[in-house]
């Protein structure tokens, strides 16, 4: 086995990876190292051929590709290292708790043994199964996931079939439906149980409608039929609590049947290495830089919470990628200056979990949260310290599908010492 | 007559929600815009509504079957299905850069279409 030793290791080199590495070069981190599992950097990212990436961060409206390819080049010129093709196995702890070592293989080396100072988790997220759903049914072939067509479409050059229906309405389903029509084949419709889409408006008015494909809310999936490659599905209305509603089923027929229902956050080598996870976001529990419950071990990206824009994901990174360059000096959850954050009124969830004082404005530390039930009129997000007021900021609507940022003041320090905790509510204007 | 249409910026990804007055093809007033692109994007709507188009073109001598590829600017909403079976039948040999042009002056739209990265030849 061979051993080495780097400040920062960055287990994954998606846009959360490559900018936690660059950010933590510029820093002043020494020798940053990037593990990358695929042939090729960027993640997820390679395969997301449409544009809508950097529109924050660069000022410019890139696709994928692009994006991702900017990343490299600035880690690169930085003086971020990386291996390719080289999986993570474990993150091992030093018996005093103190010190990681991370077990890693690889076809080229082997195996190999990584002691960082800092290690920073940027594994990202995975699709939702369709074992997650009970879909009863046949088993035929023709069922995949959103995020499987798009590679199968755009990168390996296949097309998943030549009449799709798609259950979910997440962005992937969404671009999916819009690429799938480009290349000739035929979307009969796209399914969403819940009664309203759980993607961006603007994929929704550019992929959908822009498109004509059938959009039907309020409806799922109850049954695949066919053998061998399915021949067609069911679809019905459900009421509220999600049950099908009896005599609104109708047959599609179709040769294959897409999954765009959720993300989840990739975490079985943080949990293994004792990372405290959150329940709700299914990632982990971090403090404004990143800094989970292990010392020196920071996470950023879509393995703490499902972004929607990269750019946001680019930004959380960053903070990490900071703060574990400065791990050395920096204090960890394990202190007592920090508030724990909760979601009240209306609030699905708040990233970070806890906020560690004082706050420092180089820091730049924003709340990041998801409402539980959008509400289309005027509404008010009050962060508040034990009922003292903060910031109240008005939005004109709220959807669980639309990230709300909270940008945190530094001036607020005093008023924040001697609170209890911090909780944000929406409620109607 | 004046009618109030609502729309989503697709602009860039903050997709700002725009309830607009108009007449006809004429835009009156419009909130909701964040920037100024939400006028030039509502305008347009009214008008020559435009998207972009990613897509994919088939590459020879490459790692990858396949370059993405991307209009250099937004072409006609009406052209979009025309112009990706057009690209369907390009084939490319590598080695491609990243921003070569595929496909100069697509359909006589006067967009070009680029390559959004670059592959290697691999023999």
């Amino acid at each position: 086995m061979r051993n080495l030793r780097c400040d920062v290791l960055v287990i994954g080199s998606g846009p959360a990876g490559l900018a936690a590495a660059y950010q933590a070069r510029e820093c002043g981190a020494r020798d940053v190292l990037v593990i990358e599992r695929n042939a090729e950097l960027g993640g997820i990212l390679p395969q997301c051929i449409h544009n809508g990436f950097g529109v924050r961060v660069f000022q410019s409206d890139l696709t994928g590709p692009e994006y991702v390819a900017r990343w490299a080049r600035m880690a690169a010129e930085a003086g971020v290292r990386t291996l390719t093709r080289t999986m993570v196995l474990a993150i091992e702890s030093s018996p005093d708790g103190a010190r990681r070592r991370v077990i890693a293989t690889s076809g080229a080396d082997g195996m190999l043994a990584i002691e960082p100072t800092a290690l920073v988790l940027a594994m990202g997220c995975r699709e939702r199964p369709r074992g997650a759903l009970a879909i009863p049914g046949l088993r035929p072939a023709g069922v995949y996931t959103a995020g499987t067509a798009q590679r199968l479409v755009n990168i390996e050059g296949y097309m998943p079939g030549e009449r799709h229906v798609i259950l979910g309405s997440g962005d992937i389903g969404m671009i999916m439906a819009r690429r799938l029509t480009l290349e000739g084949a035929r979307v009969e419709a796209m399914c969403e149980i819940l009664p309203y889409v759980s993607g961006l408006r603007r994929n929704l008015v550019q992929c959908v409608m822009d498109y004509d494909i059938p959009l039907h809310l309020s409806t799922t999936v109850i049954d695949v039929a066919g053998r061998e490659r399915v021949e067609s599905v069911t679809i019905a209305q459900v009421d509220a609590a999600w049950r099908p509603i009896a005599g609104t089923e109708r047959v599609l027929p179709c040769d294959t049947l897409l999954l765009s229902v959720g993300l989840i956050p990739e975490n079985e080598l943080s949990r293994a290495a004792g990372v405290m996870i959150d329940p709700v976001t299914g990632g982990p529990v971090v403090d404004q830089a990143g800094a989970t419950s292990v010392p020196g071990v920071y996470a950023a990206g879509n393995v703490v919470h499902v972004y929607d824009l990269v750019d946001d994901v680019t930004a959380s990174a960053l903070r990490a990628g900071r703060s574990a360059a400065g791990c050395a000096c920096c204090t960890l959850l394990a202190e007592s200056c920090e508030l724990p954050v909760t979601a009240g009124e209306n609030v699905h969830h708040v990233v970070p979990q806890r906020v560690r004082l004082p706050l420092v404005p180089e820091e730049g530390a924003t709340l990041e949260l998801r409402v539980r039930q959008p509400v289309e009129k005027a509404v008010r997000v009050r962060l508040s310290a034990d009922g003292d007021v903060l910031l109240n900021k008005r939005l004109r609507y709220v959807r669980p599908s639309e990230m709300i940022g909270l940008a945190l003041q530094p001036e607020w320090n005093e008023r924040l010492t001697s609170a209890g905790g911090l909780q944000v509510d929406v409620e109607e204007a | 007559m004046e009618e109030q249409r609502h729309f989503v910026c697709v602009t860039c990804p903050v997709g700002c929600n725009i309830e607009a007055k108009v007449r006809g093809t004429e835009l009156l007033t419009l909130v909701g815009n964040r920037c100024a692109r939400g006028v030039d994007f509502v305008k347009e709507e009214l008008t020559a509504p435009r998207r972009m188009l990613t897509t994919t073109v088939r590459v020879r001598g490459a790692a990858l079957p396949l370059v993405p590829v991307r209009s250099e600017a937004p072409v006609p909403k009406g052209r979009l299905l025309e112009i990706a079976a057009h690209l369907r039948d390009v084939v490319l040999d590598a080695p491609v850069a990243e921003h070569q042009v595929v496909c100069a002056d697509v359909l006589g739209t006067g967009v070009d279409i680029i390559a959004s990265r670059a592959l290697e030849r691999v023999d």
